[in-house]
């Protein structure tokens, strides 16, 4: 049987996880393939329902990539994030679905080792939890 | 949303080897081929350059597409490019989107599973070009005409580049005279020019200018609006003088039975109720400061009326309230010095010969208190040692500001220099932790002080600074021989830590501006856009910012004038369509949404309305709405949820 991969929805805001994201990839650094991005302008429009719906779809594992709090293009969309996350990490724990599989991390626009480090890390995490059950069976 | 058959073109860009080195490109095109809505799928060797963008403009008129993907580069590269090259082939540019398969995929993957998530990238982003709506942009008118708020070298600078453009300026300044600390100072440095003889020819070109407008003793009270269209409000103080009558003989002044200290001169002498800060200012007028008049209503003295043949004098006087419409605001309210309370343990404040920067220049200075000679404040006694202390009150995260000042090595050094040309048997010290003078010439003329002046400079933090006798003694350590220094000086002279002026917060708060953590006003990037504030025409100029010495403040003006002048230039304003929007038939009237906007682009009555200009669509209130009423132009829940299923589809990799 192949090696369980995880797959990940990667939720990146525009100006700071997006363009994070893009350095990795101008300074060539290699990281795992398992998660595919879906930019927004602000994490701040993530909604909570997005990451269950993307859990319900098949994903294992869904990351959130802000800017640093106080470094939010759009001055605090990141501290609202952090508030819903921090709740739906909380609810999900209650409906039996580890916390972990949920990330949010801040990642600036100069980070890109960083995200490559946060993508090699959460899909490590999420090979160690296996995948989400419901989403099993499938290579 | 009404299922409109789609007729979407997908185009893949090899990017020479970059993409198709690692990405398999032909199979690519062929599975987006397949993908639902896709009529069209190719790949191209260099999406971006002419032949590829005509490639695209036929496919949409060819193949008549309803949406187009390019799975290319990073959108920050060439999303602009191919919406262009879209719209002149006829198809609204918001309904082109890129598939990031460069920095995102073939450059930091390799092997099939790159070409794997590529597909599934692409196939994502199908989906989202699926659901997007043609969107334009919405259209404001601009008024022409600019607001600066403060009246130093840096508002002076930025009012006449703007208004040198042909553009009405209001200037704004709370003080009775323009000016600012620039009027106060002596000499600058590294030239050794003297301020007032640099800056009065400006302030009397501000004061001449047709197309500016001083409202000096005056507040900018409130500000609504948005770019290329502020409402603000503006509180002029009545100065009970008609400057256009007042021919400032000054006989009022002479009669004035009030004495209070002199703001200009740092408290350093006393002036009378009625008053002009110094002789050259602008307005060019007395002024009656009716807080410490003896009484204007009822009038108690009157004095000063008695003897003004001019009838210059008004009692009547009433303050003025201005609305006025402008287009953008240049804030530049410049920089205090940090509080003497402050520093208790350098005796500021408690003993009289400890005195600050600003203070020592009104000393140096022709038109000071003492007419530039250098006697010290408590018995007029010309001083034989001066300790100089840098970082007072600055680089001390512990006790009091974190930061650098930036301007104090320099005009320490300029101290120095300028006491032992005034007292050539003087002796002058300085106590540093680093001499930063990074700027053209400035290091030259910290050596000139240092090894021409014979000005003692020990590198070490003064501990403590008391009174004892006549003598003011400083204790510090000198770091580079570990050994603890004594000086019993006759006057000490604290280089104070640069602090935002008061009432920045405050006023950063009405023009929903940020500020940083020691209250400077916040520019939009530290790198790229020094010059601007975060909310949409408003600029920044000067040490508002951060410590700045005279040239910055004046670089940065010129800067931001002339962003304001090509805000100001542009025949319309476009704002960008993708903000949010309110279903109002969903919508409950909750109000969850509002405190969640940054901006104060939603109000709600029965219902929420986002005012589309100033929205700058981050999309916060989407996400906090709890009846989906609120949503977001070209990124709608249902669209995001179809490309989160699509990503995630097994079958739709095709691979």
């Amino acid at each position: 049987m192949p090696e369980f991969e995880p797959r990940i929805v990667a939720f990146l805001c525009r100006w700071c996880a997006a363009a994070g994201a893009d350095l990795a990839g101008t300074s060539r650094l290699q990281y795992p393939p398992n998660a595919i991005p879906i930019r927004v302008n602000c994490s701040g429009r993530v909604e909570p329902q997005w990451v269950v719906e993307a859990l319900k779809a098949g994903a294992d594992g869904v990351l959130i990539g802000g800017c640093h709090p106080g470094d939010c293009h759009y001055v605090v969309g990141n501290y609202k994030t952090r508030r819903r996350i921090y709740l739906l990490r909380r609810m999900l724990a209650e409906m039996g679905i580890e916390p972990e599989r949920v990330r949010l991390e801040w990642i600036s626009a100069t980070e890109g080792a960083r995200f490559a480090q946060v993508v090699s890390d959460f899909v490590a995490e999420l090979k160690r939890l296996g995948p989400l059950h419901g989403n099993g069976g499938r290579g | 949303m009404p299922e409109i058959k789609p007729r979407i073109g997908v185009f893949v860009c090899h990017c020479g080897k970059n993409i198709a080195g690692t990405v398999d490109v032909a199979k690519l095109a062929e599975a987006a081929s397949r993908f639902p809505g896709v009529v069209y799928a190719t790949h191209y060797e260099y999406m971006c350059s002419d032949p590829g963008q005509a490639l695209l403009k036929r496919a949409i008129k060819e193949h008549r597409l309803s949406g187009v993907v390019v799975a290319a580069c990073s959108p920050t590269m060439h999303e602009e490019t191919f919406r262009k090259a879209a719209e002149e082939a006829g198809l609204n540019p918001y309904l082109v989107e890129i598939a990031n398969i460069r920095e995102q995929v073939s450059w930091v993957h390799s092997g099939p599973k790159a070409t794997e998530k590529a597909v599934r990238v692409t196939r994502a982003v199908v989906e989202k070009v699926w659901g997007d709506r043609p969107l334009e942009p919405t259209e404001i008118g601009v008024v022409r005409r600019a607001l600066v708020v403060g009246g130093g070298i840096a508002g002076i600078q930025a009012a006449l580049d703007i208004a040198n453009a042909g553009f009405e300026v209001l200037l704004v300044e709370r003080s009775p005279s323009i000016g600012g600390h620039m009027a106060q100072l002596s000499e600058t440095f590294p030239t050794l020019d003297c301020s007032q003889c640099i800056l009065t020819p400006k302030m009397v070109e501000v004061s001449r200018h047709p197309k500016i407008r001083i409202l000096a003793y005056s507040e900018l009270e409130e500000v609504s609006g948005f770019v290329g269209n502020y409402r603000v409000r503006i509180r002029k103080k009545p100065t009970y003088v008609d400057p256009a009558k007042c021919n400032l003989c000054g006989e009022c002044a002479k009669v004035c039975p009030v004495r209070v200290p002199n703001e200009f001169d740092r408290g350093l002498s006393l002036r009378s109720a009625i008053y002009i800060p110094f002789p050259q200012a602008i307005p060019s007028t007395y002024t009656l400061d009716a807080e410490n008049c003896l009484g204007i209503v009822p009038l108690r003295c009157g004095k000063c009326a008695e003897v003004c043949e001019a009838k210059a004098i008004d009692f009547d006087m009433q303050e003025e309230i201005l609305e006025e419409e402008v287009g953008a605001i240049v804030l530049a309210t410049g920089y205090e010095l940090y509080p003497k309370e402050a520093m208790a343990e350098y005796g500021y404040g408690t003993v009289p010969d400890v005195i600050d920067g600003l203070e020592f220049e009104r000393l140096l200075s022709a038109s000071g208190p003492t007419r530039g000679e250098i006697r010290r404040p408590s018995d007029g006694k010309i001083p034989k040692e001066v300790v100089f202390v840098q970082c007072s009150g600055s680089r001390d995260p512990e006790h009091h500001k974190p930061y650098c000042s930036k301007i104090c090595c320099m005009y320490t050094a300029k101290h120095a220099l300028l006491y032992r040309h005034a007292v050539p048997a003087g002796q002058a010290y300085v106590f540093y932790i680093d001499i930063r003078a990074g700027g053209k010439d400035y290091e030259e003329f910290v050596n000139r002080a240092m090894e021409e002046e014979r000005i003692l400079y020990i590198r070490g933090k003064v501990a403590k600074v008391f009174r004892e006798g006549e003598k003011v003694v400083v204790w510090g350590v000198d770091t580079l021989t570990g050994k603890r220094v004594e000086v019993r000086a006759d006057l000490v002279v604290l280089a104070q830590a640069v602090v935002p002026s008061p009432g920045t917060e405050e006023l950063a708060r009405k023009l929903r501006v940020a500020c940083g953590g020691e209250g400077f006003l916040k520019e939009a990037h530290p790198k790229l856009r020094p010059l601007e504030a975060l909310t949409a025409g408003i600029f920044l100029a000067g040490a508002a910012q951060g410590p700045k010495d005279i040239p910055e403040s004046v670089a940065q003006a010129s800067g931001a004038a002339a962003k304001v002048v090509a805000l100001l230039s542009r025949p319309k304003l476009e704002h960008p369509p993708e903000v949010a929007e309110v279903d109002e038939e969903l919508c409950s009237g909750c109000g969850i949404c509002a405190p969640q906007c940054p901006y104060g682009a939603i109000t709600v009555d029965e219902v929420a309305h986002v005012n589309e200009i100033l929205c700058e669509g981050c999309g916060t209130c989407v996400a906090a709405c709890p009846s989906g009423a609120m949503s977001f132009r070209n990124v709608g829940d249902e669209q995001v949820l179809r490309m989160v299923r699509a990503a995630l589809e097994v079958e739709g990799a095709g691979v």
